[in-house]
């Protein structure tokens, strides 16, 4: 029984959506990453390289690999091969999430193997900047990208300096997705706040004790950054190089804490884990009424839970504050350039091409049904007006679109994403599984993190 | 004349040996001691996010001899060995005792049977199993029940270690079987004719001359299930998608070091704990020989 790092995920063929809830796995097994904290201390680089070097480059025969698991992303590499055919791209699939960010890890440390560019989920992003692993794309005019995109796409791949790391590629804003006959059945209206939802918990769970209005995935951190993003937590603040604020366990975290952790005491809503062989035969057997996800979630139920076809509608978070509409992200990708490729002019291009351009952009939207990070995509008439049959016709782009625009953008994530997400699940996933205090265990998860930093070396405020 | 053709037959022979033993020697080195000595060399430094490398000595070793993470792990893992391999061992030695009396019909089959799932990969058993015993729609949980039984929670925290043993215990028993199946097949036929003649039957005959004929081949099995359980890591790991608040990333202590090097990017530390769980499954083998050895000359 030797190590091996094979993390199997629960998608299978039928499932392959899957890949467009990137967040969603890898954040559970082990997130990498680090927040939108600077990392690189060399501004000098910062220069715009000139159109005419850029041109010479793209002219130039040059090979490029690029790390990527989205599926079927030939058909948008052969765009841009169409434009520049003298840059030929190799696509490379090294995992999943994690399992690409390890073997990206072990391909920097040994300093060969790398690609040149690589997918990478927002949440990752700090992690591969601390070790200054990621190439600045201002200097080959990323920075005028800025409004083609959804702001708070645009804060997450920004670094503390003003540094691009990254190209943002499809999003996951949070919201509902909720069975309309289950609430029919029982005299159950949308909820709108979470008071709502918690009286729709139990008043469900006491008509029919065999079902509940939603699962929380004490193995899913992700889901948990996004909705403590949705309240207003700021749990991870990074400033300057190494100094670092953890305060995952503050008033407003503590507010998540007590009301799930009530709701799983009271046994009226689901812990189990998600993206399990139960968790699918639960959501296709009606046991939960709602599930609380992104917008990568409608596409993927429509293939995982095809019993239930027609069944479900999709709505936004129930909020905090009715009146000031708010959501949080789980779970989109990223076009990132490794610092170390030989042909950072051609690769920063790529990157930016891939997700820029038009037919490029689009087709991810139709071929692979990631949910744009563009504001163009998302007020465009053929993306915002599809009906949904599963949905009962909804236009449930229409509704995802708008809950964007309602992300906080100040949003940031760690510079070690994976020890976060595991501490996560040990101590605040934990408690709801065995329904102890959850508030107590927002404790243990912060004093893990503040001992974890400290031991790497950060100056931890705070907490 | 004579005299030298003799020496140099003789030196050829002396350089035959080392030649012989050279490709060995080299995959040996390069495959085996040099990541060793790497491991070792690592387990010396402290590399950080934030300050780079830097040499600490011993440093690792002493947090590491009072994590109690690690403790925990070894402690549980030593627990899986003394009642799990036992039970694999004492099936493994019927099945292969039952076989080899030619008193079974369909043996081939049933041998075959008893090693198919040695040959499925430990991955795809786990994740069988898991769905096995899973509480909602696994096929225990069902026939509980529908039989108005407590639904058995094969996942839970006083259940798992259990669970887990049954998984390894299914997937090594035909392959222990076979390693001993294999030992009685050489035992020559005069032994159990001269046990006929002496009036043996077949528990006597097991029990007198097939037994201790198999002691090397059950050591060597013993050997290996030392080695397999402290280095539980598969199982687990997959086992804790299913119940992460069961299996915690320092289940076991190759998992420990595993998320030590891989979610904490701690390698310099997970290469300690590595050293160390490779120094207790020495010492556990070495006190395993030594009372085995000292039984058998009383």
């Amino acid at each position: 029984m030797p190590i091996s790092g094979s993390f199997v995920s629960p998608s299978s063929m039928n499932r392959r959506l899957f890949l467009t809830a990137t967040g969603a796995l890898s954040l559970s097994a082990a997130l990498s990453a680090c927040g939108g904290g600077g990392s690189d201390d060399s501004s000098a680089a910062t220069d715009p390289v000139g159109q005419a070097d850029i041109d010479k480059a793209m002219k130039t025969p040059t090979e490029l690999t690029f790390w990527t698991w989205v599926p079927n992303i030939a058909k948008e590499v052969a765009l841009f091969e169409k434009k520049y055919p003298a840059i030929k791209v190799k696509v490379v699939n090294a995992g999943q999430g994690t399992p690409q960010y390890t073997k990206l890890r072990t391909a920097l440390k040994a300093g060969s193997g790398a690609p040149d560019m690589v997918q990478i989920e927002y949440q990752a992003i700090p992690t591969f900047t601390i070790t200054n692993s990621l190439l600045d794309l201002r200097p080959y005019g990323a920075s005028a990208l800025k409004e083609q995109f959804v702001d708070w796409t645009w804060g997450q791949v920004s670094g503390s300096d003003g540094e691009v790391w990254a190209i943002p590629q499809d999003t996951g804003p949070m919201g509902m997705l909720y069975r309309k006959d289950i609430f029919d059945k029982h005299g159950i209206e949308v909820p709108g706040t979470w008071d709502e939802f918690a009286a729709a918990a139990r008043k469900l769970h006491k008509a029919d004790p065999d079902v509940f209005l939603t699962n929380l995935a004490a193995n899913q951190p992700a889901a948990w950054h996004g909705l403590q993003w949705q309240a207003g937590a700021k749990p991870y603040v990074t400033s300057g190089k190494s100094d670092i604020a953890i305060s995952v366990d503050d008033a407003v975290s503590r507010k998540l804490g007590e009301y799930w952790g009530g709701l799983a005491k009271e046994g009226v809503i689901g812990v189990e884990p998600d993206f399990t062989d139960a968790w699918y035969a639960a959501l296709n057997k009606g046991k939960y009424a709602t599930w609380i996800t992104a917008a990568w979630g409608p596409v993927f139920l429509s293939g995982s839970a095809k019993d239930t076809a027609g069944k479900w509608r999709a709505a936004p978070l129930p909020q905090w504050d009715a009146a000031k509409p708010s959501s949080g992200n789980w779970g989109g990708s990223t076009t990132a350039v490794i610092r170390s490729t030989k042909n950072p002019i051609a690769a920063a291009m790529f990157a930016q091409f891939l997700n820029t351009d038009p037919a490029s952009a689009r087709m991810f939207a139709t071929e692979q049904f990631f949910f744009p990070a563009t504001k163009s995509l998302l007020t465009s008439a053929e993306f915002v007006g599809e009906a949904s049959s599963f949905y009962g016709g909804q236009k449930v782009n229409e509704l995802f679109a708008g809950i964007s625009s309602t992300v906080n953008a100040s949003f940031q994530w760690p510079p070690f994403l994976d020890q976060a997400a595991t501490d996560w699940t040990e101590t605040v996933g934990k408690s709801l599984a065995d329904k102890t205090d959850t508030v107590r265990a927002l404790g243990s998860w912060q004093s893990r993190l503040t001992t974890y930093a400290k031991g790497q070396g950060f100056t931890v405020k705070g907490g | 004349m004579a005299v030298t053709t003799a020496t140099s037959a003789k030196g050829k022979r002396r350089a035959a040996g080392p030649l012989f033993v050279a490709p060995f020697m080299v995959l040996f080195l390069l495959l085996f001691l040099a990541p060793l000595g790497y491991a070792a060399y690592l387990s010396l430094f402290q590399e950080r996010l934030i300050g780079g490398t830097a040499f600490v000595g011993l440093d690792n070793y002493v947090k590491a001899v009072q994590d109690p993470l690690l403790i925990h792990g070894v402690g549980r893992v030593a627990l899986f060995f003394v009642i799990q391999v036992p039970v694999m061992l004492l099936l493994a030695l019927l099945f292969a005792l039952a076989l080899d009396s030619g008193l079974l019909r369909l043996a081939r089959v049933i041998r075959l049977g008893i090693f198919v799932p040695y040959a499925v990969p430990s991955v795809v058993a786990a994740l069988m199993w898991g769905y096995l015993y899973g509480p909602d729609f696994g096929p225990f949980a069902q026939l509980s029940r529908n039989l108005d039984l407590p639904v058995p929670d094969f996942l839970s925290e006083g259940w798992m270690l259990s669970s887990l043993a049954n998984i390894v215990t299914w997937e090594f028993v035909g392959y222990n079987m076979i390693i001993l199946y294999a030992a009685l097949r050489t035992i020559p036929p005069e032994l159990y004719e001269a046990a006929a003649v002496d009036g043996a039957g077949a528990w006597r005959t097991a029990w007198s001359v097939k037994l201790p004929a198999l002691r090397p081949a059950l050591m060597l099995t013993l050997l290996f299930s030392i080695i397999g359980s402290f280095q539980l890591f598969n199982e687990p790991n997959l086992l804790m998608k299913i119940a992460p608040d069961v299996i915690s990333s320092s289940y076991t202590a190759n998992l420990y070091a595993y998320s030590l090097a891989f979610t904490g990017q701690q390698v310099n530390y997970a290469a300690t704990v590595s050293f160390l769980l490779g120094l207790v499954i020495v010492i556990a083998s070495y006190a395993v020989l030594l009372t085995a050895n000292r039984r058998r000359t009383p």
